[in-house]
Parts: structure tokens; sequence; C-alpha cells
């Protein structure tokens, strides 16, 4: 049966109308806040329902301290491979982009497959591996066929925590992440008291999350529904979660926006030592982590990140910041708040 | 059940961040790779994380099959395919 979007925004209509108070639901995914803005969502809004972006963009999370590390591995000599949204997130002294102008060799590439033969040729490589529950499998995978890697690797749920915990940050219902629960499954979000809706990046999708999380909100409930049920099990992929469980242990991390998260990261376990940049390079790394120099910045992207402001509301948006000339993570990603709100709402 | 067709279409025109991911149909195994078709376009893909055989979908992000899609939806873009 095909959803139809004129019912979904009657009902949406009806339902914020008859709730009355104003209210906040966060999308937690950046490909979530894309499709929000390339379907102009948010003019379809009632006037009593704000959508807010989430640190869901693992790039936009991504501390300025593992981007100066990347940095400085590569300035010392050490090839290195990204994915291509992480070349332009600037560091403390400057970006992997940067650095690969002033001769540095970065690598970008698509697939991590990719950096894999290329460490067969550049000895030492060191891949940044980054991102939620998607990305991390891949990760694992790889460490097992022996690529270095350095783990700004993040688990979603500790976030959703520690958004909950923050009484400045009003959310009266969340939107949960498509792929990341296609691996962790539905259920570990129940620990959750607040209404949520799985959904994938279509429009319809987007629709009936929202009109979902209303009805919740309508009669008093929090429960987690799912409306991507083609992909998203309750249990999620298991094969993939016993991989990256093999591979990572729980550790604590640094987001940004958000500060340190306990057991909220992943670190690469001892039996793979010989895969774990922080082994293989303890020294450097040491080195440069003592070195960095904090840089002074106007950029609001952690307020933006926890839904405190818009991106609009940070002075330098459009005017010093821009996608050509991004000043902060959350320009830089085409998933980032600042990003998409540049691209797709700026007049 | 959503819109395949919408799906696929939107998919394809995003933007190219590392989240992208698209459905395809897997034609064949070799080990932990499988070749799998996108809408008419061929491509080779990591299957460590997922159980598949021949004939499944799968939703594909950078490179690796991250799971696997339940057969309505399949067959809705199947006929989607067929049409190509
Ligand atoms: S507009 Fe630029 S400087 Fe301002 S918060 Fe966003 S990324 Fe940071």
């Amino acid at each position: 049966m095909k959803l139809d979007k004129q019912k979904l925004l009657q009902s949406i209509q009806e339902k914020a109308k008859e709730i009355g108070r104003p209210l906040r639901l966060m999308e937690l995914c950046g490909t979530h806040s894309q499709s929000i803005a390339q379907h102009g969502i948010n003019s379809l809004m009632p006037k009593n329902v704000k959508l807010v972006s989430g640190p869901g963009c693992p790039v936009c999370v991504t501390d300025q301290t593992d981007v100066d590390v990347m940095v400085g591995l590569a300035l010392a000599g050490i090839p290195v491979a990204v994915y291509g949204d992480t070349m332009q997130v600037p560091g403390n002294l400057m970006s992997l982009e940067e650095a690969r102008r002033n001769g540095a060799d970065v690598n970008v590439v698509y697939d991590i497959t990719e950096a894999i033969k290329m460490s067969q040729e550049k000895t030492g490589l060191v891949f940044f591996g980054l991102g939620f529950e998607t990305t991390t499998g891949m990760t694992a995978w790889a460490i097992q066929q022996g690529l270095i890697v350095y783990s700004a690797h993040k688990i979603f749920p500790p976030a959703m925590s520690a958004l909950l915990a923050n009484k400045q940050i009003k959310v009266d219902g969340f939107i949960n992440p498509g792929h990341v629960s296609s691996i962790i499954g539905t259920k570990v979000y129940e620990q959750f008291k607040i209404p949520q809706v799985v959904t994938g990046f279509d429009g319809e999708g987007m629709l009936s999350a929202i009109e979902m999380l209303l009805t919740q909100i309508l009669e008093n409930k929090a429960i987690v529904q799912n409306v991507y049920t083609d992909l998203v099990k309750k249990d999620g992929n298991p094969k993939a979660r016993k991989l990256i469980a093999e591979v990572f242990e729980i550790s604590d991390a640094h987001w940004r926006g958000l500060g340190e998260i306990k057991k909220s990261g992943l670190k690469i376990r001892k039996k793979y030592k010989k895969c774990d940049a922080e082994f293989v390079y303890a020294e450097l790394i040491a080195k440069i982590k003592k070195e960095i120099k904090p840089k002074p910045s106007a950029c609001k992207c952690g307020l933006v990140l926890q839904g405190l402001i818009e991106s609009q509301e940070c002075p330098l948006f459009g005017k010093v910041c821009t996608p050509d000339n991004p000043q902060g993570a959350c320009m830089v990603s085409v998933e980032g708040s600042c990003n998409v709100e540049f691209r797709y709402n700026r007049k | 059940m959503r819109d395949a067709h919408f799906c696929i279409r939107s998919y394809l025109a995003d933007k190219n961040g590392m989240c992208l991911a698209i459905p395809g149909k897997i034609l064949k195994i070799k080990g932990e790779t499988a070749e799998i078709n996108f809408n008419g376009i061929r491509k080779e893909v990591n299957i460590a994380m997922v159980d598949v055989k021949i004939g499944d979908f799968v939703m594909v992000h950078a490179g690796f099959a991250i799971e696997k899609m339940v057969p309505d939806l399949a067959s809705e873009i199947q006929g989607y395919l067929d049409k190509k």
C-alpha cells in the first residue's frame, strides 16, 4: 500500500493543532536532514512543529583532535587514506586537504577495500576509521585483513542518552537513523522514554515518521516504532555486530559539540594492535597530541549539533563560512546541518 | 510500503556523501565478494557482513552490503529494474 502524502500532511496538521503547544522533533541522521531539506518538508510543517538536526552526521561529530592526529601523521610522511567527506574538516593546524596541498600523501577512498589495496604499495598506510555502526563493520573487516586504522568510530545510543540528560535541550521526539538501525536494530532504543520512529530517507518515510511521532505525543505514549521494515529488524544485523565486537571494544570518546561521552567510542582490541595506529605510531601520536594548539574559532557547530541553535544563527553562516570555505565540520559534510541549510534554504 | 521507484530515484540523485546507500540484487557470489545489479549497473560488493544467496536484495553502503532487504520491497525494486 502506498502511503498518501496528502493524507499524511493533513493528519500532521490536525494532530499538531490538537496538541497545541510548540513541539521539537529531532532527526538523528545526517541523511534525514538532507532528505528533509531536499523534499522541502520544513515548509510543510504546522507552525508549532519544528524539525531540528541532531548529532547524526559522523563527519560533523568527529573531534578536532582526531583530525589533528591524522593531519600530523600525514605531515610526518605517513601515507593516509580517508573518506572524501573528511578532507575539508578544519583541524587546529590545517585540514587534510591542506596537508595534501603541502605535499603529504593523503588519499581519498570511496570504499575501504581501496585503502587495503593501496596499503600493499604504501607500507604503513593509516586509514581514518570514522562513523557509526554502519561503517564500523567495514573497518572491522579491513582490520582483520591487516589494514592499519586510526579509530574515531562511535556508537550511537550513548549520544542519545547524553542529549536526553541535557536539560537545555528540549526534544519531544526522535527520528531515529535508518542505516545505523539496520545494524543495531530497534530494541536498543527501548531504554529511552521518548517517542521514537525509525525511518528511511524518502519523503513519504519522513512524513510517516513525523505523523507517528505526533500520534504518540497526542496519545501520551513513548514507544519505538519502525517504518523502515524492509531493511530494519528488531535485532538488527547480528553478523555485522559480531564482526564489530571481535575487533573493537568500547571506550570513552570525544564528540564535537557534546564533549566526552562515556562508553560511546570504539577502540581496537589488543589482539589486533598491529593494526592499531595508536599502537603502531604511539610515540608520534603522543607527540602530535602534545603539540596541538587549540585555534580559537567562532564556529558554533557544537551548539548546532545539539539542536540548541540553528545554522542561520551562527554569525559566520553564509558570510565567512560556506561549503567552499568551511569554517566548521557542519559546513563540510553534505549531511552537515550548515551545509544542508546553505544549499537548500539560503535564499 | 513505500514507493520503491521514488526511493531508488532519490537515492541515486543524492549527493555522494559517505552515508549514501543503494539497494541492489545479488547476481553472483565468490567468497566474500558478490556481483550486484544496481539499476542496470553491475558492481562488485563485499558481503562479509551479511548472510545472503543469489537473488537476494541488499542495501549497499560504501562498497559493502550492510543488510538484507525483505522480499516485498525487493520484488517492487525488481519490477522497476525489469522495466529499465
Ligand atoms: S555556519 Fe560554519 S562556522 Fe557557523 S556553526 Fe556552521 S560550520 Fe560552524
